[in-house]
This record gives structure tokens, sequence and C-alpha cells, in this order.
């Protein structure tokens, strides 16, 4: 089953909706909630890896989008700036997604954002700010 | 046949020299043997890059009308403190320094987001820099008070002097806790959850002239993108550390002290760095040309990356209780394939020190010679070495009455 990878921004007046229950019961989608920030009379946003058959995940995304919810693919937050990288892998050791890998011959960073949860632990660790993730 | 520096210059400067990277003469060297690869290569280039926290550099503004004296006063470039305990117009701006603003590690762990080693980095990319200075006054220095944009064109000497540069070997760094601790090795996972490492292995310059046959005072080499020299040994410098048969010490050992023009070196090669609840560093790149003189020499460039240990140590209590366990023993093949294994368990391996980087300097300076752009110096002085008796004093504290 396809997967998709997601960051949803809820405005203000769904934040107190329980909108990822429809999304598992009227949709059948396997929802797994990487990362959640509500700032109360603002906006909520919500990184998710939604899982299920491809006409239920777009179903799933139209409904969301009917109700006023903003539908990214995650990648989009993610900016590796490799000009900025040294390639020292500082970073290799602490990516537990498997976002981050090293090319052993070349001895450079392999970043591949559809892998990404978006932990940041890279952002804490790069030594020159090469990466950047807007939540 | 044993050559001379003098002669190795000369097919240098008729672009005849042969030169090879410290990770291409490797497989040279396991084709052709020792003896003849001592005969056909004439210089074997190293590199290396990486985070050097005992670097800086000193500068000569020059003197403004009317006159104010630096020395015994108060300089800032872009808020981050310099010491100005030199003549009038004189300052040395550490890597480490921080402006006196920052929050450091009071909001734990603290970022660190712009330091000496920034200014640095920004100076050497040609951007201009706020100068503040508070000075006292005399009769022959009355000005007071100095505030105005400065670039390094405008600067007289500018000059990077590294007390300690490029360590012959290093720690692996580990936590045994169960806490996530950040060090200058990085942030380390508990229960050793990861393991970090910093030296470029078989392409560092140290670690290629183990001894220090070649690499001495007046040494030229690659330093920050420019030409820079060895000026001394580094601080810290210990040679006299547990040691192979191949004479590659299993601890961190010899270091460099190195100095050459910011003007001509690049911003590419000099970066300032920002280590989590540790504080700012610069990352240098240097890379020091090893003259093939005979087998001896030429042997120890061909040391290769399994050949080459280092020291597993415990930085949630060992590092900074100064206590001398070691944990175990890696090689930097093992770490550089990205996962060691330790009481059983398997950890992924971090760099702190780009591999990367360190072929391009070596590939770089190679490069440079062959053009004959780059000659080969002699040093005057030697470094001590294994059998100098010189070695690393704890501190001794004596308390006061």
């Amino acid at each position: 089953m396809p997967k998709r990878k997601l960051l949803l921004t809820f405005p203000n007046n769904l934040i107190d909706q329980p909108i990822t229950y429809h999304l598992v019961k009227d949709y059948d989608l396997e929802l797994n909630i990487l990362r959640a920030r509500i700032t109360p009379k603002e906006e909520g946003r919500l990184i998710v890896e939604l899982n299920g058959k491809k006409e239920k995940l777009n179903l799933g995304e139209e409904y969301l989008k009917g109700l006023g919810v903003r539908v990214e693919p995650l990648a989009l937050d993610i900016a590796f700036y490799e000009d900025r990288c040294t390639q020292c892998t500082a970073c290799s050791g602490v990516c537990r997604s498997g976002a981050i890998s090293v090319d052993r011959k070349e001895m450079k960073i392999i970043f591949e954002k559809d892998k990404c949860i978006a932990c940041e632990l890279c952002v804490t660790v790069c030594p020159f700010r090469a990466v950047e993730i807007t939540f | 046949m044993a050559k001379t520096i003098q002669e190795i210059n000369e097919k240098i400067k008729k672009g005849e020299a042969v030169v090879l990277t410290a990770e291409e003469i490797i497989d040279f060297v396991a084709e052709e043997g020792v003896k003849k690869a001592a005969q056909k290569v004439d210089v074997v280039t190293t590199g290396t890059f990486g985070p050097m926290c005992s670097s800086g550099a000193y500068f000569n503004v020059g003197h403004t009308r009317p006159r104010i004296k630096l020395g015994g006063g108060k300089v800032h470039l872009n808020d981050v403190p310099a010491y100005a305990g030199l003549a009038a117009a004189d300052f040395y701006l550490g890597a480490t320094a921080l402006p006196e603003e920052d929050p450091r590690n009071s909001v734990f762990p603290g970022r660190f987001e712009y330091g000496g080693a920034h200014v640095i980095e920004d100076l050497v990319a040609g951007k201009d820099v706020r100068l503040a200075v508070q000075a006292y006054g005399t009769d022959c220095y009355p000005r007071k008070k100095l505030e105005t944009w400065i670039s390094l064109k405008e600067m007289n000497e500018t000059v990077l002097f590294n007390p300690r540069n490029a360590y012959q070997n290093y720690n692996v760094a580990v936590n045994l806790s169960d806490k996530v601790i950040y060090t200058y090795m990085g942030m380390l996972m508990p229960k050793l959850g990861n393991a970090n490492y910093s030296s470029a292995g078989q392409l560092s310059p140290l670690l290629n002239d183990p001894e220090y046959r070649t690499i001495g005072v007046g040494t030229r080499i690659f330093l920050g993108g420019g030409v820079g020299y060895v000026v001394w040994n580094g601080t810290q410098h210990n040679p006299t550390v547990l040691r192979g048969d191949n004479h590659v010490p299993h601890r961190p050992a010899g270091t460099l002290a190195v100095l050459g023009d910011l003007k001509g070196m690049g911003a590419h090669w000099l970066r300032g760095a920002s280590l989590i609840g540790y504080g700012c560093t610069l990352a240098v790149g240097i890379g020091v040309p090893i003259p093939i003189l005979d087998e001896e020499v030429l042997r120890a460039t061909s040391v290769k990356d399994s050949e080459i240990v280092a020291p597993i140590v415990d930085y949630s209590q060992a590092y900074p209780q100064l206590e001398s366990d070691i944990l175990g023993e890696v090689t930097y093949a093992q770490l550089r394939n990205g996962t060691i294994e330790l009481r059983g368990k398997k950890i992924p391996t971090g760099g702190f020190s780009s591999y990367f980087k360190a072929r391009e300097i070596a590939l770089l300076l190679k490069s440079w010679i062959k053009e004959g752009k780059f000659i080969l110096t002699e040093a005057v002085v030697t470094l001590p070495d294994s059998k100098s008796g010189v070695s690393f004093k704890p501190f001794k504290e004596r308390p006061l009455q």
C-alpha cells in the first residue's frame, strides 16, 4: 500500500475538530502522527504518514482540503543547503529515519527527503547550519 | 636511492615531479612495492578539514587620525571581543570568542550561533565587519572611541595563527550515561547511541609522517585555501604516547602550530562552526606535502585506514573527570564504514573531520605542486618525536593557603 508523508496545517476554526478520526474511520487510512504542534487561537500543524489504498488516500486528502486544511508534501519544508555542508557526516550518526546516509566511496552525504520524519536531530547537530526544517 | 628536497624542487620547477595523494599512494605501493615507489614518487600530499578550536588571527588595522590606542582597551568585531593586550593597532581574535550578550549555556544547550570563527570566515569571504574600540586615551593616542566598518583588504597584516591544529589521531567519543550529552565531539546519544570521530585517517598529515621526519618548523603547507607554514609544534604536542609497529600513534599525539596570510585564503576552507551546548570553533583546511626522501618516508605515507587505530572514550564520565579509561580501540576503516561494535552493540558513527574535503585538499595541493606553483621547503627545526621524552603534563593544582 502506498505511503504519503504530509504536512497538514489546520486553520484556527478546525483546531478542536476530531479530523484525523475521520481519516481512519471513513477513509480506512492508517495514520502515524510524527509531529504535532498547536498554537491556540492561531493554527495547528501536523506531520503525518498516511498509509492506505491510493483512491482512499486521494479521497482523504480531498476531504481535508474541503474542510480548509492545507495539505503539503513534507519534503517541501526540509531544506538541505549543500553549499553550507562540509560533508563532515556528523548528522549521519544521529539520523534514525534513514533519510541521511553516506556514500562511503565519495564520503558524501546523501539526503533523501522522502524518508525524513522531521525530527530535527540533524538540524541540532550540524555545526554549519546546512539543514533547515520549517515546522 | 635517497633524494633531497632540493632535487625534488628542481623536478617541481621543471614540471616533472611525480605527485600522489596519501590515498593514491596506497594502491601505488601495493602494485609497485616500496622500493620502486620510493624511486618513482617525489611528493605525497595529505589533507585534513575539521573543527580546530585553537585557532585565531592577529590583525594590524593601521592608525586613525587622531590616533587611538587599542592596546589595553576593548576591541570588538561584530560584537565578538578580541584580545587587545598588544601594541596600539594590533589585536588577536580567537575562534572560540563569543559576544558578551551571547546567553552561552544559560539556556541549555546553547546554540553559539556567532563567534570569533564566524568573524574570521566573514572577513575571508570579503565581508565588512563592525570594528568597535574603547580606549583610555593618552597624550600620544588621545582618541577614546572608534566605531567603523572594516574589511580584510583595508587592514595591514591579517595573519591566521593557530597554536594547535592537525591533531595526529584523536579520540572516538561515546556516551555511556542514560542522558544526552553535548560535547565538542557533538551530541552524544545515551547508552552508546552514537560514536563520533575526528580525523582524516589515512589522509591526515601527521599520520603520514608519524615520527615528524619531514614535517617541522618552516614546512610550507596548504592553509585555509592559501599558503601557510608550520611555525612550531602545536600545544599539547604529545609524541611519547602508545604507538604501533608502524610508529603510528594509537592515541592523540602530535600537533602543529601553523601560520599564514588570511588574504590568500578562502571561506570554503575556513568555516565558522557552532557546536550545540559547547561553543564556536573554526573548521580549518590543512594540507601538508611530504617529500619522499627515502623508502622509510614512503612506507609511512602508504599507511591505510585499517592500520590506524583510535581509542574509544566515554565523554559522560572518563573525559570530563580526566580518567584515563579507554573502552576499546577501533580502526578508521571501521569508523568510516559507518558502524562500530562495542560491548556487543552496533553503534552508528558520525564524523567531525570531513574526509571529502580532506581529499579535495590533498588533490588541490597535488595540482599546485604539479603545476610548479608550490615549492617545498626544508624544516629548519624538527618537532619532538617519540624518543624526545616530551610528554603532555596534566594540570597540577597548588591550592592557595
